[in-house]
């Protein structure tokens, strides 16, 4: 078959099919995939839940938005009813990786109680302990750790808010441990 | 060597879409933080090659010559995104790591680059051939780099740890760690290529 | 008749050698050297060793058997690298980061571009940084100078000047003014920092040894450090004497070190005047914006390297050829 020529109606035509063909096959994916992305985006958030209540089934998961080092940082914590953390997940962060985005683990170490925030009650103002708190921030990465500990904070007011409380020394402890632009990731590097 | 083994083996050694053509940097340099990150971003770029390669060289006839670049782009723009709900649906943690990078695999050079120099003048057999010869050699490429920088940076291989990541050096799993990797294994590549 | 060298009269030799050079410089550093030994104890002895026997070790074994040529460590350039890489170095970190520091200086920053005389980045500068961004937790505890009983291991540490300047500036934090050490403490090293950093005022005698034995030229440190001092002067924080907030960005960090000894190395830095200067005031000017408004403290080293990439376009600015008409 000899090569078309590139006259008005064979582009229209060839184009138009390519482009309605391509179309037609996308939805038939669409169609076919879709209720399994759905299952997965749902079974992930069931996970999630799950994994941050550790069990306790009258706890409530949160979830919160803060901003991190590096961009948003999304994390999920579970309360029990009388506030105590039950576990945490972070969902999503762009923290520096060996750096910021230990904070998946860091705060849960149980062989490090100065760390460790699973299983404390929570008091709407935890602080790292540069800021006067009593919660060990990541080694070099104390920005990433304000981060999360701000998330948790926020957490616990909504958990509040939810029961119907409202809890009064969040804000002012925040105005204080969080200046505008912190972006130093302190020791992060000194010269 | 016949034509059909020449072209396969062509991807892979000479015209590695990585060390040779240098072509597809962007996800190279991005993706390759680990060997398993490094070879889905490889197989997923060999997928979509392998058939927009075989659909263009199919419709290589029917396609005017003046509307080519457009035909193709929309050929290849549909398989990234069939690939994309396709892997969303059953490999999400691969779906979420790779990220933004497997939309943007409709404007990875090789893909047009191929396209353009190869289906469209060859038959539908060596199109798919050069497709599957293109992706292996950049799947190799991005697994080998993804693997020096998994295990310089955080002491695993393929998620299998080696030894402890307190040794492990973190430059290698950030950007900069991509650049100084590839440079020595492309020069090395290079190197052993001449010998022969 | 190989080895007959033909060349027109007068045969006289100046005496200038790199290996002259180098040693003039190493000789310039020890002042520093004697006292970060006396802050920091065995820390800085060993560091320094580990430091200079790799980098001349990875040269030998770099020549002798990737590029198979004749190794040059004779020169003393390796060892000078080794020197200025301890430098920049915490005096307590593990020996292995120390090798591997000193791996990559040599064989990333030096030799694979050639060897002496082709590398665009300070080889001291590259392996640093490499390291800083490796292991950003090591580079960054820093001993404090507690004098010679100090330990190599399980010395003291805290943070550095430069860490509280960051509060003043940025967090606008006033009271960690308090905590910066007096002027004079700074300019006889009693800070934090790394192994060479500290002393100012050994670094100066060392400094204005090299201009007066003219190894170096005043341009670079002279146009580094007054753009850092105008910098910090029209960016003083509100409620802060602005000459001691001066003369306390000038004395501490790598400042000096920078200036003196990192800025001015031959291979990476412009050739004549105007385009010294103009290298000297980019680097001063990236370290205050670094410093005020950056995520690192210190920027000394970035800005170094980032200048080390301008230096082939500065040296296009040349001087006039001698016997050349003025257009």
């Amino acid at each position: 078959m000899a090569k078309l020529k590139s006259s008005l109606t064979n582009m229209l035509l060839s184009l138009t099919c390519i482009t309605l063909v391509a179309a037609a096959a996308l939805a038939g994916v669409y169609m076919l995939t879709k209720e399994t992305i759905d299952k997965q985006k749902s079974d992930a958030e069931i996970a999630a839940q799950q994994a941050v209540l550790a069990g306790d089934e009258n706890g409530t998961p949160i979830k919160v938005e803060v901003d991190g080092f590096g961009g948003k940082m999304i994390v999920m914590v579970g309360f029990a009813e009388d506030g105590t953390i039950l576990g945490y997940k972070v969902l999503e962060h762009q923290e520096t990786p060996g750096l910021g985005d230990k904070a998946g683990q860091w705060f849960q170490n149980a062989d490090k109680p100065g760390q460790n925030v699973v299983g404390r009650k929570a008091t709407g103002n935890f602080t790292v302990s540069k800021d006067g708190g009593d919660v060990d921030a990541i080694t070099a990465a104390t920005i990433s750790s304000r981060a999360f500990l701000k998330a948790v904070n926020e957490a616990y007011t909504k958990f509040q808010e939810a029961k119907g409380v409202t809890v009064e020394t969040w804000t002012s402890a925040t105005q204080q441990i969080e200046p505008e632009n912190t972006i130093c990731e302190e020791k992060g590097g000194q010269q | 060597m016949n034509n059909a083994t020449k072209t396969l083996v062509n991807g892979i050694l000479k015209e590695n879409p990585t060390f040779g053509l240098v072509l597809g940097m962007c996800p190279t340099l991005a993706t390759t933080t680990s060997a398993i990150n490094g070879m889905s971003m490889g197989l997923a770029t060999m997928f979509v090659l392998i058939c927009s390669n075989v659909v263009i060289s199919m419709l290589k006839n029917v396609i005017p010559d003046k509307v080519r670049i457009p035909s193709f782009i929309v050929v290849i723009a549909a398989f990234v995104t069939i690939l994309q709900m396709v892997m969303q649906a059953y490999v999400p943690s691969i779906y979420e790591t790779l990220g933004l990078f497997i939309p943007l695999i409709v404007v990875n050079c090789i893909v047009l680059g191929r396209a353009e120099a190869f289906a469209a003048k060859n038959s539908v057999g060596l199109s798919a051939l050069d497709g599957i010869g293109m992706g292996v050699g950049f799947t190799l490429a991005l697994t080998i780099i993804g693997a020096i920088r998994e295990l310089l940076g955080t002491g695993c291989l393929f998620g299998y740890n080696l030894y402890s990541d307190h040794y492990g050096m973190l430059i290698f799993v950030l950007a900069p760690g991509a650049f100084i990797c590839l440079g020595y294994v492309m020069a090395l590549v290079q190197k052993l290529m001449k010998k022969d | 008749m190989k080895n007959l060298i033909v060349a027109p009269a007068p045969h006289a030799h100046s005496g200038d050698s790199v290996r002259k050079n180098m040693l003039l410089v190493i000789v310039a550093l020890l002042p520093a050297y004697l006292v970060s030994v006396l802050m920091f104890g065995w820390g800085a002895l060993i560091t320094a060793l580990i430091s200079i026997v790799a980098c001349m070790g990875a040269e030998w074994l770099i020549a002798k058997f990737v590029l198979k040529e004749q190794p040059t460590i004779g020169d003393c350039s390796a060892l000078l690298t080794g020197l200025l890489l301890a430098f920049n170095l915490p005096s307590n970190l593990p020996w292995w980061i120390v090798v591997i520091g000193a791996v990559v200086a040599i064989g990333v920053g030096k030799m694979s571009f050639g060897g002496l005389g082709q590398n665009p980045f300070n080889p001291a500068l590259v392996g640093r940084v490499f390291l800083l961004i490796s292991f950003p937790v090591q580079m960054t505890t820093w001993p404090r100078p507690l004098g010679f009983s100090g330990a190599y291991v399980d010395a003291e540490t805290g943070a550095t000047p430069l860490y509280y300047l960051k509060q003043v500036t940025k967090h606008s934090d006033l009271a960690a003014m308090e905590k910066l050490p007096q002027l004079w403490d700074a300019f006889i090293g009693m800070m934090g920092g790394s192994l060479g950093e500290v002393c100012a005022l050994a670094l100066l005698v060392g400094g204005l040894f090299l201009i007066c034995a003219r190894v170096i030229t005043w341009h670079i440190p002279v146009s580094i450090l007054a753009t850092m001092a105008v910098f910090a002067l029209l960016t003083t924080p509100e409620g802060v004497c602005p000459w001691n907030y001066t003369a306390l960005t000038l004395l501490t960090g790598g400042a000096m070190l920078g200036a003196f000894f990192m800025a001015t190395d031959y291979v990476t830095s412009p050739m004549v005047g105007w385009g010294k200067i103009i290298f000297g005031v980019g680097i001063g000017l990236i370290v205050m914006v670094i410093r005020t408004w950056g995520a690192y403290p210190e920027g000394m080293s970035f800005a170094i390297l980032i200048m080390n990439a301008t230096v082939p376009l500065l040296n296009k600015i040349r001087p006039k050829r001698f016997g050349e008409k003025k257009k």
